[in-house]
């Protein structure tokens, strides 16, 4: 059983903040099959279409019966621990900080035996749940927890090291106008956040749900219209080294494409909130996030958008819109590489239609707000990288593998 | 005029004989705009994007580039602004005569009666009353309407509720009145828009819009500072920027009020 975590105390400003180290990188193209499954929170492994055997780690051919047909599919998660060990000086740096740190050997039940990083509960001849986890180069690392939970289970030091679980962090949803923005806030501050930011642009004017963000202990209400470059600034001057995640809850929906639409005044608008406002809020909290990525239980750990999933595939009756999630989804993957050297997880959340005024006439099913917000929290407690919330989403995610052209044509109606 | 009078002025404003008001609120991205149903085209907020400054971008300078809608901060109507003056002759900010960028005004104060009631309307008989206290409106004088909206914190002064705004304006009677029985050249307000907040339900909507403009005259909005000016006798320079075809445009108002 494992301590719970203390709410960490303020910093000594006499000490120099830890730099983020990462643990190693290098990954074959194949072994990249785990970090695709990782991102999204799946468990998979090589099977031979040939004969059936499972295999760990990435082949290019079956250990038991040579074919080269192997593909990566979703795997059974239980295995059992074999042995463990303490690695108590390590000499990769990144180890060697964290020292000391433990490592096993797990049986799966469908046959492999997988090299795996421990939750500090697992114990030897017992059964264990495994997953696949982005450790902080952004890789996928095998992870072992015990198979039901145990006491303060997400508390687990190395476990922390895989996540970027909320509690007793600091995050900023960047606007609170939104019922999504609000939502997040408030799973956000349940999910045990000490502090969470909030951004209200333009606060002259009233909004629906004011009185949720306003006067509420641990939320505080802070001014930020994130297409403007001076106010994220400022606002990162303020907090920026505060943030520990950061939730870009960005919100600007506005039907129809090209011919329908007179001028570009509306598209240079979602252009200014989605695309610009998203480089200001980089260039504003990404470089202090990056830097903080090593910084104690409250160290910076995640940044995440929230997307449409038609930034994947245009949906011509809010086309430009989709071109400005597009833009958007581009530009996030340049920003995941950005922050990886301090450790940050990037997340994008794809949903299909919000349940909000924007997609009123647009049929059911709709995403609730909630459902998102819930999202969020459930992919930072488990350190994913690419969330789809609702049927919506996983459809089009699903169409868009299968034939893209033929999703383009069904879009188009 | 003999040139001498020109150069006397110029002397008097060096000397402070003749102050010079500042009217106009700080361009900045956080002054309230004017707000729209979401479904209509929106007044692009003010932008400032640094350029360079004195650094790598560019070592020796600092410059931005600015982005606004025409009506945005302390700006200037012109006629063209509104369906009643779209079809009237140099109707546009950089058509319009230049001699229509100075002029005198009668500033009422209503500040008091704005206190009370945020929904307050200026009346024919309130103007009436001024007049029988500061003589009768010359021609082609701005009338601007003291409020003290511009000392208000920016909620109370956007002052937004789930009906709409509600800010002190001009009801349809008085504009029309000052247009066609005073030939005012503009009105001028502290508030966004020469109108009152609640102006859509007038009849017609948008009084002060409809009848300065469809009789080619001015409006000036989000003033400030006009608790500093006289009653009557202070100069208003308005010169909108030249932009092609414009409707309005941000710009210094300034009022030039003499000391003694």
């Amino acid at each position: 059983m494992i301590d719970p975590i203390n709410p960490p105390g303020r910093k000594n400003p006499l000490l120099r903040t830890r730099l983020p180290a990462s643990p190693p990188r290098p990954r074959s193209r194949t072994s990249h099959g785990f970090t695709r499954a990782a991102a999204e929170g799946r468990f998979v492994l090589q099977r031979c279409e040939a004969c059936g055997v499972f295999a760990y780690p990435a082949r290019e051919a079956c250990p038991s019966c040579l074919s080269p047909d192997l593909v990566f599919v979703d795997a059974p998660r239980r295995g059992t621990l074999l042995a463990e060990t303490t690695a108590r000086v390590p000499s990769d740096v990144y180890f060697r900080e964290r020292a000391p740190w433990r490592i096993g050997l797990v049986k799966m039940d469908c046959g492999p035996t997988i090299v795996t990083h421990l939750h500090a509960d697992c114990v030897e001849g017992a059964a264990v749940r495994m997953s696949f986890q982005l450790d902080k180069s952004g890789q996928a690392v095998a992870f072992a927890r015990p198979e039901g939970e145990t006491p303060n289970m997400a508390d687990d030091r190395q476990w922390r090291e895989m996540t970027a679980d909320p509690k007793f962090r600091r995050a900023l949803v960047t606007n609170g106008r939104s019922v999504v923005g609000q939502e997040a806030v408030a799973a956000l501050k349940a999910a045990g956040a000490k502090t969470v930011f909030v951004g209200v642009s333009e606060p002259w004017r009233p909004f629906a749900g004011e009185e949720l963000l306003r006067g509420q202990q641990g939320i505080e209400v802070v001014t930020l219209d994130a297409a403007d470059e001076k106010s994220a600034v400022d606002l990162a001057a303020d907090i920026g080294g505060k943030v520990d995640i950061l939730v870009n809850t960005t919100e600007y929906v506005r039907p129809g494409g090209l011919l329908d639409r007179r001028g570009t005044s509306i598209a240079r608008d979602e252009v200014d909130q989605a695309y610009l406002g998203f480089i200001n809020l980089a260039q504003a909290f990404g470089p202090a996030m990056r830097m903080r990525g090593a910084d104690g239980i409250n160290n910076s750990v995640a940044w995440v958008n929230v997307l449409s999933v038609y930034a994947l595939a245009n949906w011509p009756a809010f086309g430009a819109y989709s071109a400005s999630q597009a833009a958007c989804l581009s530009l996030s993957h340049c920003l995941r590489a950005e922050l990886r050297p301090g450790g940050i997880k990037l997340m994008n959340l794809f949903t299909g239609p919000v349940d909000t005024e924007w997609f009123q006439t647009v049929p059911p099913p709709k995403v609730a707000p909630r459902a998102i917000a819930q999202a969020i929290v459930s992919g930072l407690r488990g350190g994913l990288e690419e969330i789809y919330v609702g049927d919506v989403a996983e459809e089009i995610r699903q169409r868009l593998a299968a034939n893209p052209k033929a999703l383009e044509r069904e879009l188009d109606r | 005029m003999q040139s001498k009078n020109l150069l006397e002025l110029a002397g008097a404003i060096s000397s402070g004989v003749v102050r010079v008001v500042d009217l106009t609120f700080t361009l900045s991205p956080d002054f309230p705009v004017i707000v729209l149903p979401p479904e209509f085209g929106q007044a692009a907020p003010v932008r400032i994007q640094e350029i360079s400054r004195y650094d790598g971008r560019g070592p020796a300078w600092y410059w931005n580039n600015v982005t606004f809608g025409e009506h945005t901060g302390t700006h200037f109507d012109a006629p063209i602004h509104w369906f009643t003056g779209k079809n009237l002759p140099n109707n546009a900010v950089d058509t319009m005569p230049t001699k229509d960028m100075i002029a005198p005004a009668c500033v009422i104060d209503c500040s008091a009666q704005a206190a009370q009631d945020p929904d307050f309307v200026l009346t024919v008989p309130i103007v009436e009353a001024w007049e029988a206290q500061h003589g009768r409106i010359p021609e082609r004088n701005w009338v601007l309407l003291r409020t003290d909206w511009s000392k208000k914190g920016w909620r109370d002064y956007s002052n937004l509720r789930d009906d709409g705004a509600h800010t002190p304006g001009p009801n349809p009677a008085v504009m029309k009145w000052l247009v066609e029985e005073r030939g005012v050249i503009g009105f001028g307000t502290e508030t966004i828009g020469t109108d009152a907040g609640q102006a859509g339900h007038f009849e017609p909507p948008y009084p002060a819009h409809h009848f300065l403009h469809g009789a080619g005259r001015y409006g000036l909005q989000c003033l400030c500072n006009l608790d500093q000016l006289p009653a009557t006798g202070a100069v208003i320079v308005a010169s909108p920027l030249k932009i092609q075809n414009g409707s309005g445009s941000p710009l210094r108002v300034i009022a030039l009020v003499s000391s003694t």
